[in-house]
């Protein structure tokens, strides 16, 4: 609304001129282009009249200045313009026109290039750290890639087995700390513990060497001159096996391991009433005769131990001062696992005995001892503790004697020995201080079941026959071997060997021969089947003089007994062929072989002694 | 320890010269000879244990070598391989 509005027609007003003019906008398009037509014609031609000239100049005048003046200049050059037009128009087709713009349309193709700006070039690299390399060379053999394999193999068991028990996880987090610890330790330690197992069987390696002529020997050497000898055997001796810390003790009892047909346990303590002091055991293996695998000190003489047989690391030892204890190979303490003590029970006496049993009906480990004071007691291992039950009193018959205040005292014969039997698991004998052989039964705890009068004088070992049932064999200090059948009050057969005989033992692959060790220092063995009265073989061991023997044990497997004696030494002996001798093969004939034809041997022997005393 | 003291009494044995523990790459551990010898020794020993180790195990990969003798006429060489070392006694014998 605030602008003019232009009106036509008012009431009041009056015409008083009108003039149709014929001015054209200079700037609209018939403006400009008479413009331009103008100047071109005024170029070409400068001779024109004056008054197209003036008009021409005042048109020129009036284009240069007529950019700035537009308004004033727009009325003056109107009529100029239109004049100039006209005189234009009449001039128009002579002048050519000069310049041609050349307008751009489709009909006239021009080519056109632009070109871009090149990018200076520049060159940018960057390199990373080289990879760190190694030369590896290997060689994929056969075993590298089994090794491979066991490896994997083991590792899925492990984790299978780690699967299973995810009850138990604090324990087996306790575990885990435990290997950890184990492990830092490992590491810790010098890697000279790594080759512990290397180093023993190098210091075998070594004592095989050393001792290679005894090794053959052992393993190869048969004493020929046996057949010239007619029935005659000799003992070769083979390694000697000593300690220097048990030079002073006496070898008081020896024991082969059940399982490891090479290792035996010696018992080192003293028979000395006055010099006691302490005791060892020592196991050694015939592969290493220079130095024992395991040493055990006490504080009391052993005077006797006893293998497991199913078990075969745990050893039974009786002391001197009446205890007993338990030793168990697989850990590694010198101290025996469980001991007994004045509370639980100890003998008063020496334990002259120890014997495995069966496990009892709790699968507790259980075993027996003999003493001197007159007690055979049974140890049970329950829950790591040793408890004793008192099995039987040896009661001296007809012993009864005043006490003070008028009790009557039952004095107790003093145990020396004992063996179970083999197959009657109830029956054992008991030799005493006495010269008497009690039969026993485990059942029965105030009765024997039979009484023999043996020996004269204190009954050092008796065993039984390990193939015939009824056969067993003593020995005594009174210079005496005696075998018996345990149904008969006398025995079968009387071997005088003219010096205290200390032990007695039958040989494991023959039920007719055994050997007895006396106290100057010889060794017999005889073979009933081929000569009853005499030894087939008596040869001296040790020095007379400063030795005496204490104990013979029979291999079970090789053709060996050790002889322990008192001055801590054991010396090992092969059996040469004449005392070994088996039953020889008519032609024609099989030979049987086993249990049945040694009892059958021996039962033969028997059935002959017998009868000349039922005839006599 | 105690392997300290079986190395002590193989040592002490009667006509053993030297004992030698190597570890797995033929770097002597202990060694009772001179340094020259020993790592002589060492080299050559080493890479006959390994090459015997492989021969036996090649044949049939369950087995191992348990120990090599090597008799010569002054001397006898025992070696023990174990997974991490080997042990070395040389020993001399009279026939």
């Amino acid at each position: 609304e605030r602008a003019y509005k232009p009106v036509s027609y008012v009431d009041q007003m009056a015409i008083h001129f009108t003039l149709n003019g014929n001015m054209i906008l200079k700037d609209s398009d018939e403006g400009r282009r008479q413009s331009i037509r103008l100047s071109t014609a005024a170029e070409k031609a400068p001779i024109e009249t004056s008054a197209v000239t003036y008009e021409e100049e005042e048109i020129k005048d009036e284009e240069s200045t007529g950019d700035t003046e537009v308004a004033g200049v727009e009325e003056a050059e109107g009529p100029g313009a239109a004049e100039a037009a006209e005189a234009a128009e009449a001039e128009e087709p002579p002048p050519p026109r000069v310049k041609e713009q050349k307008l751009a349309n489709q009909f006239n193709f021009i080519e056109r290039a632009s070109r871009t700006l090149n990018n200076p070039m520049r060159e940018r690299a960057s390199q990373s750290e080289p990879t760190p390399c190694k030369t590896f060379s290997a060689t994929a053999n056969q075993w590298k890639i089994y090794d491979a394999y066991v490896e994997e193999l083991q590792k899925m068991e492990r984790s299978k087995e780690k699967e299973k028990p995810k009850a138990q996880i604090a324990k087996r987090e306790e575990e885990k700390k435990k290997g950890r610890k184990l492990t830092t330790l490992e590491l810790q330690s010098d890697d000279i513990n790594k080759i512990s197992k290397a180093a023993k069987i190098m210091e075998r390696m070594v004592n095989q060497n050393t001792f290679d002529d005894i090794a053959q020997d052992f393993k190869y050497f048969e004493d020929a001159s046996d057949e010239y000898r007619d029935q005659q055997g000799t003992l070769l001796p083979l390694w000697k096996f000593q300690y220097e810390k048990t030079k002073r003790l006496a070898v008081t009892a020896i024991s082969w391991n059940p399982k490891y047909k090479d290792l035996f346990a010696v018992g080192y303590g003293s028979y000395d009433f006055m010099k006691q002091g302490q005791g060892m055991l020592l196991l050694y293996t015939m592969k290493n005769p220079s130095f024992p695998e395991y040493v055990f000190s006490s504080e009391s003489g052993i005077m006797c131990l006893d293998f497991h047989n199913d078990h075969p690391y745990l050893v039974a030892v009786g002391f001197y001062d009446g205890n007993v204890a338990i030793y168990n190979l697989k850990k590694a303490t010198s101290q025996p696992s469980y001991k007994s003590s004045a509370k639980s029970g100890k003998h008063t006496e020496p334990v002259w005995q120890v014997k495995w049993q069966k496990d009892d009906m709790d699968n507790n480990l259980n075993f027996f001892s003999v003493s001197s004071d007159g007690r055979i007691v049974s140890w049970t291992l329950v829950k790591n503790e040793l408890v004793h039950t008192d099995v039987i009193k040896l009661s001296v018959e007809g012993t009864t004697m005043q006490g003070p205040e008028g009790l009557q005292l039952q004095t107790f014969g003093c145990g020396t020995s004992f063996d179970f039997h083999k197959k009657i698991d109830y029956l054992f004998l008991v030799g005493t201080e006495e010269g008497k052989i009690y039969k026993c039964s485990k059942c029965y705890s105030s009765q024997f079941l039979d009484v023999f009068e043996a020996h004269h004088m204190a009954v050092d070992s008796v065993s039984w026959n390990p193939y015939h049932l009824k056969v067993f064999i003593s020995c005594s200090s009174d210079w005496t071997v005696k075998i018996w059948d345990h149904t008969i009050k006398t025995p079968m057969f009387i071997y005088d060997l003219n010096s205290a005989v200390g032990d007695v033992a039958w040989s494991p692959y023959s039920s007719t021969v055994f050997a007895a060790v006396t106290t100057d220092g010889k060794a017999h063995v005889f073979d009933l089947s081929i000569n009853k009265y005499e030894a087939l073989c008596t040869q001296l061991v040790v020095s007379k003089k400063k030795n005496k023997i204490t104990h013979i044990q029979f291999n079970p497997v090789y053709p060996v007994v050790i002889i322990g004696d008192e001055r801590g030494h054991v010396t090992s002996l092969k059996l040469s062929p004449n005392l070994r001798r088996m039953p020889k093969a008519k032609k024609g004939q099989e030979v049987k072989k086993g249990p049945e034809v040694e009892i059958a041997k021996l039962d033969k022997l028997l059935s002959l002694v017998r009868e000349p005393e039922s005839q006599a | 320890a105690e392997v300290e003291e079986i190395l002590k009494r193989i040592q002490a044995h009667r006509g053993v010269i030297a004992t030698m523990v190597i570890n797995a790459e033929g770097i002597p551990i202990r060694t009772t000879l001179d340094n020259s010898t020993t790592v002589q020794y060492a080299g050559l020993l080493h890479q006959l244990t390994m090459k015997a180790r492989s021969t036996v195990r090649d044949i049939d990969p369950q087995n191992d070598l348990t120990f090599l003798r090597i008799r010569s006429k002054k001397h006898e060489i025992m070696i023990i391989p174990g997974n991490i070392s080997i042990k070395i006694t040389i020993e001399l014998y009279v026939l």
